[in-house]
């Protein structure tokens, strides 16, 4: 299993870490049995993206999809924000191996939650549609991702 | 960031090849590449360099015969080949079999397709210490119990088993005792007769020697089928022309670690104690993944556990400075699931995508476990910090 250069350059020098205080959505997704977690917060202007960060606890991929979905949604509407697909995220850093997909969900669906989370309390409609990932009973095998489950561990 | 140097703690998944056990394989390459079951003169000393190879192996596992040694690919043909190959001719219509929740996956995977055969097969629990108590295997065995098959030292965690006393409750109840004794080869006393064991693993790869050979070793009389047919080479337990250059220098690495174990094992376990101690007092919420006494551990394996961060991203970050160590997170590995071993001992998978496995060995000094202890706080700090929950998990107190 190898990384791309540019999933080593998010990982190793992640963009947009930290929390926005007093941010305008926040987005919390993943659970700690599955071993990765995402909170992404928002600061929304005229329903566009002005700045966005990220905290994650997870694997290099985890880490590197975090950051580059970061890079991806800053100034974007939200719509656009909560269009973006784990495949784009993926082609955006390069490609990611198969096992890591799961990994690109869990960004995504951070931005989404985040960008409903600001919908929500602002008494209108979300639009994200259903975000599994944030469900605590979140099972990554039951996702329906091309998962390569060949790679038997090393130890 | 540039490497500044290049520290091996991964000997427990590979070792480099000793150059005394390259230089004792050499010949076997160009020079003396007769095929051991020829007739011929160079076929005969290839015949005399494996059989000689043999006669010394044996002794060096306190085999009492020599054919009681089969030459294989590898630790895990060898321990396929010893629960399929000993079931099928002991109990060819099934029966039940007993492994270890935490053994290596060369023999789990062997299990559950006994169990496919229609054998019945017991996954016995480690309890939290990491060991497997003799008590738990005496009520795990049945009449019917053909083989049971627990490791001696665990690849991961670095527990000893009780295997003298394992072999004894299981001969008790009839039922034949495999141990895989990849990992513990050479590193501490490992002695067939005195552990009483009928069947047992080696791994060429773990003490120096090349990649690509293993050994099986049966007890005279140990009922056993083949597993790969074909010309009848070792004894026609293990057909398939010798890989002579292997089993030399298998045997060779071997003696060497026998001629070192007295000095080495302790060295080792100095070190291991200095940087498992060392990670602790370092880091808050880090501990060792058991706290069974240290005459239990393997001298080179240090298992820990880095709670609040995730292993993979430890495991890359040490890398970048040139660190190579194992975890049993489960994004490592390719599969969703943490570490069966972790689990098995009861760790909670949040935790045990935090674990860490530093396992030194020959070429390991004191100044490489002081390089580890001095980088890796900053890199467990950086990730903790970009973590949403350490704080809430264990920011005020440990799990």
């Amino acid at each position: 299993m190898l990384y791309s250069d540019k999933v080593m350059d998010h990982f190793n020098n992640p963009r947009n870490v930290g929390v926005i205080d007093d941010a305008d959505g926040i987005g919390e997704v993943g659970n700690p049995v599955c071993g990765d977690i995402m909170k992404i917060t928002l600061k929304i202007d005229d329903d566009t993206i002005e700045d966005i960060k990220f905290q994650t606890l997870g694997c290099g991929a985890a880490i590197a999809t975090s950051s580059i979905v970061t890079e991806m949604a800053r100034g974007m509407s939200l719509e656009d924000a909560v269009a973006i697909t784990k495949k784009q995220v993926a082609e955006e850093l390069g490609g990611l191996p198969p096992a890591k997909m799961h990994c690109s969900v869990l960004a995504t669906d951070g931005l989404k939650v985040a960008v409903d989370d600001y919908l929500v309390k602002h008494g209108r409609e979300p639009i994200a549609g259903e975000v599994k990932s944030a469900d605590p009973n979140f099972d990554p095998h039951a996702d329906e991702d091309d998962h390569d489950h060949d790679e038997a561990c090393e130890l | 960031m540039d490497t500044p140097r290049r520290i091996y703690f991964d000997y427990a998944a590979t070792t480099p090849v000793d150059k005394r056990v390259m230089d004792a394989m050499m010949p076997y390459f160009m020079e003396e590449y007769g095929n051991a079951n020829s007739l011929y003169a160079l076929g005969r000393d290839a015949y005399r360099a494996l059989e000689d190879a043999r006669e010394r192996f044996a002794k060096g596992i306190g085999a009492t015969h020599p054919n009681e040694i089969t030459f294989t690919g590898c630790g895990t043909e060898s321990d396929n080949a010893a629960l399929l190959g000993i079931t099928a001719r002991k109990s060819p219509k099934g029966g039940h079999v007993i492994v270890s929740k935490f053994e290596h996956h060369a023999i789990l995977e062997p299990a559950h397709l006994l169990e496919k055969r229609g054998y019945e097969v017991t996954y016995l629990g480690p309890r939290e210490d990491g060991i497997i108590h003799v008590e738990d295997l005496v009520a795990a065995l049945r009449d019917d119990t053909v083989l049971v098959s627990i490791m001696h030292g665990n690849n991961e965690i670095g527990t000893i088993q009780p295997i003298k006393e394992l072999a004894a409750a299981a001969h008790q109840r009839g039922a034949l005792f495999h141990t895989d004794g990849a990992q513990t080869l050479g590193k501490i006393p490992f002695d067939v007769a005195e552990l009483g064991v009928d069947a047992a693993s080696f791994s060429g790869h773990k003490i120096y020697g090349p990649k690509g050979v293993g050994a099986l070793y049966l007890k005279r009389g140990t009922p056993f089928e083949p597993q790969i047919l074909g010309g009848g080479q070792e004894s026609k337990k293990r057909s398939g022309t010798q890989n002579v250059p292997g089993v030399v220098g298998f045997t060779k690495a071997l003696e060497l670690m026998l001629e070192d174990q007295a000095e080495e094992s302790p060295r080792l376990a100095a070190l291991r104690e200095k940087l498992t101690s060392g990670v602790i007092e370092r880091l808050e919420n880090t501990e060792q993944s058991t706290d069974v006494d240290p005459a239990h551990r393997m001298p080179n394996i240090a298992s820990l556990l880095i709670k609040g961060v995730e292993g993979e991203a430890m495991l890359l970050q040490l890398d970048n400075l040139g660190i190579a160590v194992s975890t049993g997170s489960a994004c490592s590995s390719g599969s969703l699931e943490p570490s069966h071993v972790l689990l098995s001992i009861g760790c909670p998978p949040e935790i045990a995508h935090g674990s860490l496995r530093v396992s030194m060995g020959r070429f390991t000094t004191e100044t490489d476990v002081d390089y580890f202890l001095e980088v890796l706080p900053p890199i467990v700090e950086r990730l903790r910090s970009m973590s949403p929950v350490y704080d809430r998990m264990f920011g005020s107190s440990a799990r």
